[in-house]
Formats: structure tokens, C-alpha cells, sequence
């Protein structure tokens, strides 16, 4: 991959800047730049150290530890579908199969044209009416297959 | 020109996850069709979250119910009348007379889908405040005691006594001092915290005021997991409010007391749900669990006192001040004082939201509340306590609801989430994923829990599969015990209660097939 452009550095900068007086602002930082750029491209990990004073293992080792955090840009539809027990008890892996076999692809994967990322989640918190998904941050619940087709092909086309 | 109707449509994501936005759009439509002015207000949800979305009517005889409603019906409910509360087939009637609400105690969700969760003369008209005006006006100390001699215990899922945990923090020292809340409610079949947040974020802040008043704490951070992006969005919202009000900040009510709150969000890491792991996320680190002693009251957030506590401990100290310890500590039985706000979830057929004292049955809540399975076959298992509780037979549902009963069954009621399953689930199944979410959820500091989880799910793989199964069971009731005694933390310490008790309950699962 190639070192952020300069525009993402300086955007960087700026948030970092914006975070200064906040005690232990690496995450609310991290979540900014995913916010605005869909990813935190690793290249910015020695920019950050910098800014921070952090080696350059710390900044690395935080965003590996948490799963939210993607080093790549994401499908134009994120779907995530909870796996957790509430949501298994109504039929949450038939869900997941039928999206893996629906989509051509594996939880964690996203199709070849970039459309649909599918990726797995404990818990969103809906467990009183699961299955629950969650579609581009919309929380989903009672999803049928068809409903979650419905779904998809809505956000990948708004 | 009639005076316009109120109705509330609630904002609570699990009632956005069934189409109330798209409700809530239609009705203003069907009203502007029909020329009848009415006041919209997204409320948070009253808990019967299989009645979402609940769309409530105001009328001379109250708060009449239609549910659930799809936006494609609402044409044909505002033709039958909607607006004056007429009757439907989906028509509930005044919701607050209906058994499953009447029966409850609410203490903690008194006004979660009554108010609209950000106006502060709402909160105030509710008796938002009492109790941190009392509080205000006692000696710190004095309400310390106060929440000790209420008896309430953290709701987290642990059950330590939060007065004795407050009073750690008063007594230690310091110039800088934190009340840290954790709303990191990662465990499936609990949502209580995030509908709390979304339907009723004033009565956290007030919580959380009250132990800042009582320890000596000037700044507190709300600890609220990814996952729930409309419960940041109100707590933020809310704290903004507050701030306007003059409820946080450098002079709270007047009384001279500073105090302020931040919100941060988790990154997707279920172990951030143990206090230390999240203490060390705040302070911008991997969520790795920290090693007790020292503990968090004394050496806590950046190396100060801090109190940890879960939301709906938090959120049920207003309720303490305002009516006296005496009051709470007078509902619930033998060492669970007051109420606990149980959830039933999964396989329900009338899941949400349950407050009710200590001590109810548990067949009872699932059977005659819950109204049994969602799919109408029998009830198999019953988790509750979340990933790390135990899972329970249909037989062994004669339990008492408080902590020291679980306990005693070999189970945990924890946070007070009750997952339930019919008869199609497959334990060995459930057994395995709770090995593999340990492995998939693990910090990673200690190693019985690192290691033991992924070998759990490969001891059970060769059960299941008929290899040397008796050689594999010792085996594996030997990891389970070595991760009880030997992990950090309860995820690889508690890992073996659902897994044990699927053992132990449902053997014929684990035969080969």
C-alpha cells in the first residue's frame, strides 16, 4: 500500500490535534480517521506514534486488538450478522450460511466488486428479537433470508 | 382547530430494528392526509419488545397501545381511528394496565418508555433530580451509608456490594479521583443497559452525580461498547443537555459540587466488559485484564481511585436517595435487595424487559410473563447470566431469582439476561461455542484461558466425534477445571460453567451420531 497521501496526514494531524487535552485519546482518535476515511490505513501508524509519543508497538498493538478497527476500506454495504446465543436460539447460523451462500462468500470476506462485506458479531443487543443484523450501522431484527436480501440489495444501491 | 394529539412512537434501536422510523413517518403522513394535528414524540421502548413498534395513543382514559405495528398498516389504523384510541385487532389498550407492565416494579426503567429520553422538564416532571438533591444536601459519608444500607449489589453481573466498593474509593485519598460506568454490555441476552441509555440517559447522569458526590470524584467516562451507535448518540445528546441544565460541570445545581462526564466507545473487544480490561481501553490501551490486587477502587484509571460500576447499578441509586435505603432494601430477599431488571431473550415468545424484586421463579417469569418459545416446541435449556452463565434444564427452572440460589444450583444470574431454548438446539453445540467464543474473545494475558479455550473446542470436536470419548471427558473436565482456578479473569475462569453444565444436564448431546 502506499503512504497516506498527504491530505489523510494532515487531516490526521488535525484530529489528533482535536483529541490533545483528552486523557488516553488513541481510541476516540482511531475511531475518527474510521470514521472519516472507512479504515485506518497501517501507514499511519508511525504518524501517530509521533503525534502521540508512543512507539510505534503500541499504536500497532492497539489497533490489532480490537476488531472494529479494518485496515482496508469496507464493501459499500457492511453487514454484520450477531452469532451469539439469543440470536442462535432463533436461527441465526441458517442465517449466516444463506448469506455466505447467497453472497459467494466467507463471514469476514467481501465480494470481489466490492459491494457487501459480511462479517459475524456477538451481540447487538437485540436479543429479544433476533436474528438481529446490523446493515450499514441500522440495527435489524426478526431478519428472514428474504429480508435480509431485501436489505442488502437496499443498501448496496442507496 | 382541535388541539393536537399526542402519540409516542419509541426511538429505541430494537424497536428501529422492526420498522419504527418508517411508523413514525407514515403516521405523520396519515395524519397531514386527514388533517388532524398531532404531537409526535420518539419515547424509549415500555420493554415488550414483541409488541415493537408500539405506537401509543393519548386519550381522556390514558396511554392507549397498538402493536406491533408495520408501516403498511398504519393507513388502515388511523382510518379505524387510531387518534381517539379506538379499537383494532392490534389494539393492546392502556398500556400501563396491562398485566405484564402492572405486575412490575420499576425502580430503574420507571420512566424508560414513558419520558422522551432528552427533555429535561419530562425528567423533572417524573422526579428526575430527588435524589441527587438529597444527596446534595447529606453528608458525603452519609450517602455512602445510604447506598450500603440499601443492600444493592453491582448489577454487572459480580453482585458486589456497591457501598462497600464507594466507600473504598471515599476513603482513598487523592486529588483526582473517576467514576468510570460500564456500559460495555457485551453478553447476548442482555440489553437492559442499552435500553436504559436510549430510554432514559438523565437517570444514568444523575447516578453517576450521586457516587461523584459521594467519593469525591470530579470526572467520570461512560464506557459504552461500539455495537450500540444510538445509545453514544443519546448519552451524548444527553450530557450536553445536562450541561445546558446545569445538572454537570463546575457548579452542579448550585451546590458548588464539579463534576463532568465523557462518553468513549469501545472498539469491538467483549473483554473490555471486565473492569480492568476496561479501565485499561479508557486510558487508550489493548483491553488487557489487569491482575488484582491492586483493585480499581484504590488504583484504578490511570493509576486513581475509581469506581467502577455497571449501568444499572448506576442507574438505581437516584431510587435510593430519593426514597431512603430503607425503601429499596425492604423489596427482594435474603442478601438481593430490591429489583433486578431481568430480560428475557432468544427463543421467547414475549421478550424485553422484566424489573421486578428478587425472588420471583424463574419458570414463572419465562412461562407466565415470557409466554414460553418463540416457535411454540417446549422449552429445552434456559442460559441466563449471559455466555459465562450456566445453561439450565427445563426441570431445573423451579429457581428463585437472586444470586445466592443460582449459586447454590451450580448456575449464575448475573446480569439478569435469560436466554431460552427450544428443543431443537444442539448442546454440544452450545458447549463448543462457548469454548470458541473464549478463544475468539480472549485477552490473551493468562494462559489457561489463551490456550485452554481453543483446546476446549477441540477436546469436544473428538467427543462428539467418538474418539476415546471417556479418555476426552476427563480431559476435558480437567481443562475446565484448570481454567476455573487457574485464569485472571471470569472469561477463561467462567467459560467452564455453560460448558460443565450442558455436560452435566444434557450427556446424550455429546454421544456420537
Amino acid at each position: 500500500m502506499d503512504s497516506p497521501g498527504a491530505s489523510m496526514a494532515a487531516r490526521v494531524r488535525a484530529l489528533v490535534a482535536a483529541h490533545r487535552g483528552d486523557r488516553g485519546a488513541l481510541l476516540p482518535i482511531l475511531h475518527r480517521i474510521q470514521a472519516e476515511f472507512g479504515y485506518v490505513d497501517p501507514d499511519l501508524v508511525p504518524l501517530l506514534a509521533v503525534e502521540l509519543n508512543l512507539s510505534r508497538a503500541d499504536v500497532h498493538g492497539v489497533i490489532t486488538f480490537y476488531t472494529d478497527f479494518r485496515s482496508g476500506p469496507a464493501g459499500r454495504a457492511l453487514v454484520r450478522l450477531c452469532r451469539a446465543e439469543a440470536c442462535q436460539s432463533v436461527g441465526a447460523e441458517q442465517l449466516v450460511a444463506h448469506a455466505e451462500q447467497v453472497l459467494g462468500i466467507k463471514v469476514g470476506q467481501t465480494t470481489p466488486d466490492g459491494s457487501v462485506t459480511l462479517e459475524q458479531v456477538f451481540c447487538l443487543g437485540n436479543c429479544a428479537l433476533g436474528p438481529a443484523g446490523q446493515i450499514n450501522e441500522r440495527v435489524q431484527g426478526r431478519l428472514t433470508p428474504a429480508r435480509l436480501e431485501a436489505l442488502m440489495v437496499e443498501a448496496v444501491h442507496s | 382547530m382541535t388541539a393536537p394529539v399526542t402519540v409516542y412512537v419509541p426511538r429505541d434501536s430494537a424497536a428501529l430494528s422492526v420498522g419504527a422510523d418508517q411508523v413514525a413517518k407514515e403516521l405523520e403522513r396519515a395524519a397531514a392526509r386527514v388533517g388532524r394535528p398531532i404531537r409526535l414524540i420518539r419515547n424509549g421502548s415500555r420493554g415488550m419488545l414483541w409488541l415493537e413498534p408500539l405506537v401509543e395513543v393519548v386519550t381522556e382514559r390514558g396511554r392507549v397501545g397498538y402493536g406491533p405495528v408495520e408501516s403498511s398498516r398504519v393507513g388502515d389504523l388511523v382510518a379505524a381511528g387510531l387518534f381517539d384510541g379506538a379499537d383494532h385487532d392490534l389494539c393492546q389498550g392502556v398500556v400501563d394496565q396491562l398485566p405484564w407492565l402492572r405486575e412490575q416494579t420499576r425502580l430503574c426503567f420507571a420512566r424508560v418508555g414513558v419520558t422522551d429520553p432528552l427533555s429535561p422538564e419530562d425528567y423533572l416532571a417524573h422526579g428526575g433530580l430527588l435524589g441527587l438533591r438529597r444527596a446534595l444536601e447529606l453528608p458525603a459519608a452519609d450517602v455512602v451509608a445510604e447506598v450500603t444500607e440499601s443492600g444493592l449489589r453491582g448489577r454487572g453481573g459480580a453482585g458486589f456490594p456497591a457501598g462497600i466498593k464507594w466507600k473504598t474509593v471515599a476513603d482513598t485519598p487523592g486529588p483526582l479521583k473517576f467514576v468510570c460506568c460500564n456500559a460495555d454490555e457485551g453478553d447476548s441476552g442482555t440489553f437492559a443497559d442499552r435500553m436504559l441509555m436510549e430510554g432514559d440517559p438523565f437517570t444514568l447522569i444523575e447516578g453517576m452525580t450521586i457516587a461523584a458526590r459521594a467519593v469525591g470524584a470530579q470526572e467520570g467516562y461512560i464506557y459504552i461498547r461500539s455495537e450500540y451507535p444510538d445509545a453514544v448518540r443519546t448519552m451524548r445528546r444527553a450530557i450536553d443537555v445536562a450541561r445546558a441544565e446545569g445538572w454537570l460541570g463546575a457548579d452542579i445545581l448550585g451546590s458548588g459540587l464539579r463534576f463532568d462526564l465523557f462518553v468513549r466507545v469501545g472498539a469491538g473487544a467483549y473483554i473490555c466488559g471486565e473492569e480492568t480490561a476496561m479501565l485499561e481501553s479508557l486510558e487508550g490501551k489493548r483491553g488487557m485484564v489487569r491482575a488484582k490486587p491492586p483493585i480499581p477502587a484504590i488504583t484504578g484509571l490511570f493509576g486513581k481511585p475509581t469506581v467502577v460500576n455497571n449501568v444499572l447499578t448506576l442507574a438505581s441509586v437516584p431510587a435510593i436517595l430519593a426514597d431512603g435505603a430503607a425503601a429499596y432494601r425492604d423489596l427482594g430477599v435474603e442478601r438481593s435487595r430490591g429489583t433486578q431488571v431481568f430480560q428475557l431473550a432468544g427463543n421467547i415468545a414475549r421478550g424485553g424487559i422484566f424489573e421486578t424484586a428478587f425472588g420471583m421463579n424463574l419458570r414463572e417469569l419465562i412461562h407466565r410473563y415470557g409466554g414460553g418459545t418463540l416457535s411454540g416446541r417446549p422449552v429445552r435449556a434456559v442460559q441466563v447470566g449471559g455466555p459465562l452463565g450456566a445453561y439450565l434444564p427445563e426441570s431445573g427452572l423451579d429457581l428463585p431469582l437472586e444470586y445466592e440460589a443460582f449459586v447454590a444450583a451450580g448456575a449464575m444470574l448475573g446480569h439478569g439476561g435469560i436466554v431460552v431454548f427450544d428443543d431443537t438446539v444442539d448442546m454440544a453445540a452450545m458447549a463448543r461455542f462457548a469454548m470458541e467464543f473464549c478463544a475468539e474473545e480472549s485477552c490473551g494475558k493468562c494462559t489457561p484461558c489463551r490456550v485452554g479455550a481453543v483446546r476446549g473446542v477441540e477436546v469436544i470436536d473428538r467427543i462428539v466425534a467418538g474418539q476415546d470419548p471417556d479418555g476426552n471427558l476427563a480431559l476435558l473436565n480437567d481443562l475446565c477445571e484448570l481454567m476455573t482456578e487457574g485464569s485472571l479473569c471470569a472469561m477463561g475462569g467462567l467459560t467452564p460453567m455453560p460448558v460443565r453444565s450442558a455436560l452435566l444436564h444434557f450427556p446424550d448431546d455429546f454421544t456420537a451420531r
